[in-house]
């Protein structure tokens, strides 16, 4: 999964972020014999562009080192296990999935209809500079379609901009830019949505108080999601910050524009994650050319990874990387060491020709996680919270589309486990929340509501 | 629960389309179309479930044919009930959600005339059906899997029984009654279905 997101510190830049699904799923290691296969990762990337600033940098963990390296013997008899394995890890990945999702798209719901803030326009981003108050239906049409190419072409370059940065190895200047925009993200709009949760509900704090809490709050996020941190709470706030991005864009979206960009997004997602040029998919090839995590926190992850991998010196060059997490998941690792600053995560397996490996301590264990890209997170929460934005109210609309949105990730984490490589998230997704939104809109609720009114059941 | 919805969604469509073709005047009418739609929609449901049952054939087949020992590690049994509890609770859930939330605001029921306990029952009546939906999941996949045609008709005419009764609102004792013996009898029927029996129901109750 490659989640991208470039954030400016100013509204006028553009921020890219570029958001997949990759699920490191690995057979397990029988033993130390030879023959150990390299652990497939297979990653599910979807594209989200934001223009806003406020992204955060995001650690993204290339799980995908396909190093056969082993004895091809063994694949065959190991392939069995791994799909039955696959299949039965693949639930708890969906599970450990629907969670965040779930909380992230409850907190923008929630706070779309209690807070007016959110739903009030006032005014627009700069991405989209074509008004939607206009008199005709084609004039609007053409302009949100208008809108919807602006902001997808600014997302394209982008992401290539980025893509460019990658290949010619500016890391300092990719993890500038990526902090800048999380500490806008973690400190500016938390204030602000602070501030109008508490107008709406008539809470009264001071200054000292504001600041304290903010900064604590921005503090803590900015370790847990650039360096180390429990793995829960690095996931609240990847889901927190999602929530804020995408309140952001319910608010400064113009309704047509909306729907037509999150149509737009996820074509778009389907062409950069699979077609052989498109960029995020050669950011992920890169990526694993390199044996190097993407980018630094984009990436919620749902589980934790322990490797613990040794260099051989006759294996490939890959360099053991570990990554601790606080929170573990079960105690099956046998050594962790302290993490990089990078939080590289390497799942190799290296073969063992010739001898064996003597301590429990080389052996590697991975513990199987599914990732998603923030951004899908985002869009999600943008797509639900539009549904229960809409002015009838109803919450029907906002429910049907929420199980849509479920059931197509669902669909996606089960094509994940069957292609075993990055796809995009969104596709799926939002095309069945987009048809339940429009037709419980004007479909099911006229429906729904005669039968309310005749205390009529079905 | 997605299953349900979808239902849902191509009854609504048929009675809109029916509703558009027809006059908005003809109070009659209306209401015909309405009892129509009704009726359609619940053998949509029922026949979203039957296609439901046969998606999660596949899933046991291939579930039993990838685990070591020949069997699934969910059953059929379990995969019914939770089937019923997901359509329950999506039927649950559309029905009282909108009612629930225009409680938390300000007004007064009833005050047109109309019943005054029209939370009250709606409550129960979302709740008998929660209920029923579970029982009939069980009882309809059990019929489909051992072939038995005539529960499959027993647990549809049962939804037709309770959705019509319904029409006797706001005359309640016409609604919820029958709807709650239909509910303790598809209760006593899934229980004995899935294995139970008095044996079991009294060491249980007597915690043996």
């Amino acid at each position: 999964m490659i989640t991208f997101m470039n954030n400016s510190d100013s509204e006028d830049e553009t921020c890219n972020e570029r958001t997949s699904l990759m699920s490191a799923e690995s057979p397990p290691v029988p033993s130390y014999q030879d023959g150990l296969q390299a652990s497939e990762a297979g990653e599910v990337q979807t594209h989200r562009k934001r223009q806003t600033g406020g992204s955060c940098s995001s650690n993204n963990v290339a799980d995908g080192d396909m190093s056969d390296l082993g004895v091809r013997v063994r694949e065959n008899a190991l392939e069995n296990e791994e799909e039955e394995l696959t299949l039965k890890y693949g639930a708890k990945h969906v599970i450990m999935l629907f969670v965040p999702v779930t909380l992230c798209m409850i907190v923008v719901v929630a706070t779309i209809k209690s807070v007016r803030f959110y739903t009030e326009k006032n005014g627009q981003l700069i991405y989209t500079p074509f008004s939607e108050d206009t008199p005709s239906v084609g004039q609007r049409l053409l302009n949100s379609v208008l809108n919807t190419i602006i902001m997808i072409s600014v997302i394209v370059v982008m992401t290539v901009f980025l893509v460019v940065l990658y290949k010619y190895r500016c890391y300092k200047f990719i993890h500038g830019w990526l902090i800048l925009s999380s500490l806008m993200l973690l400190f500016l709009f938390t204030y602000i949505y602070l501030g109008e949760v508490l107008k709406t509900y008539n809470v009264a704090m001071d200054y000292p108080t504001l600041i304290l809490v903010i900064w604590n709050f921005g503090a803590v996020g900015m370790i847990c999601i650039h360096w180390k941190g429990p793995l829960q709470l690095q996931q609240a706030y990847l889901i927190m910050i999602s929530a804020l991005m995408a309140l952001v864009f319910i608010k400064y979206l113009p309704e047509w524009s909306a729907w037509v960009i999150l149509g737009a997004i996820s074509i778009y997602d389907l062409m950069a994650v699979l077609c052989p040029k498109g960029p995020l998919r050669m950011l992920v090839e890169t990526a694993q050319e390199r044996n190097e995590p993407i980018f630094p926190a984009l990436i919620y992850s749902s589980a934790m990874i322990w490797t613990v991998g040794m260099a051989k010196p006759d294996t490939a060059a890959r360099g053991p990387s570990q990554q601790t997490w606080d929170a573990a998941e079960d105690g099956r690792e046998n050594h962790s060491s302290p993490s990089h600053s990078d939080s590289q995560i390497l799942e190799t397996r290296s073969p063992v020709p010739s001898h064996p490996i003597t301590s429990l301590e080389e052996l590697e264990e991975e513990e199987r996680g599914v990732k998603l890209g923030l951004g899908d997170f985002i869009f999600y929460s943008v797509l639900v919270g539009k549904a229960a934005a809409t002015p009838s109210g109803d919450w029907n609309t906002t429910l049907a589309c929420f199980v849509a949105i479920l059931i197509g990730l669902c669909l996606t984490l089960l094509l994940l486990a069957v292609f075993k490589k990055a796809l995009p998230a969104l596709p799926i997704s939002i095309t069945f929340g987009l048809i339940f939104y429009f037709s419980t809109d004007n479909l099911v609720r006229p429906f729904m509501d005669t039968l309310a009114s005749h205390q009529l059941y079905i | 629960a997605f299953f349900w919805l979808v239902s849902l969604l191509l009854s609504s469509l048929i009675w809109f389309i029916a509703v558009k073709a027809s006059d908005p005047h003809d109070e009659p009418l209306q209401k015909g179309l309405l009892i129509f739609g009704v009726m359609f929609s619940v053998l949509l449901q029922e026949a979203f479930r039957f296609l439901y049952y046969k998606l999660l054939r596949k899933a046991i087949e291939g579930l039993v044919a990838l685990s070591e020992d020949g069997c699934s590690p969910i059953s059929i049994q379990q995969m019914a009930y939770v089937a019923g509890v997901g359509f329950g609770l999506m039927s649950g859930a559309f029905s009282m959600i909108n009612l629930l939330a225009d409680a938390l605001g300000p007004g007064t029921v009833g005050i047109h005339g109309d019943s005054q306990l029209y939370f009250l029952t709606s409550a129960f009546m979302t709740m008998v059906l929660i209920f029923l939906h579970t029982f009939w999941g069980i009882l309809f996949f059990h019929g489909c899997e051992n072939r038995r045609w005539w529960e499959i008709a027993a647990v549809v005419v049962m939804h037709l029984a309770v959705s019509g009764s319904t029409f006797c609102n706001p005359l309640y004792v016409g609604s919820l009654v029958p709807s709650y013996l239909l509910m303790a009898a598809a209760a006593v029927w899934a229980y004995l279905l899935s294995g139970g029996s008095a044996q079991n129901l009294r060491r249980f109750l007597l915690c043996k």
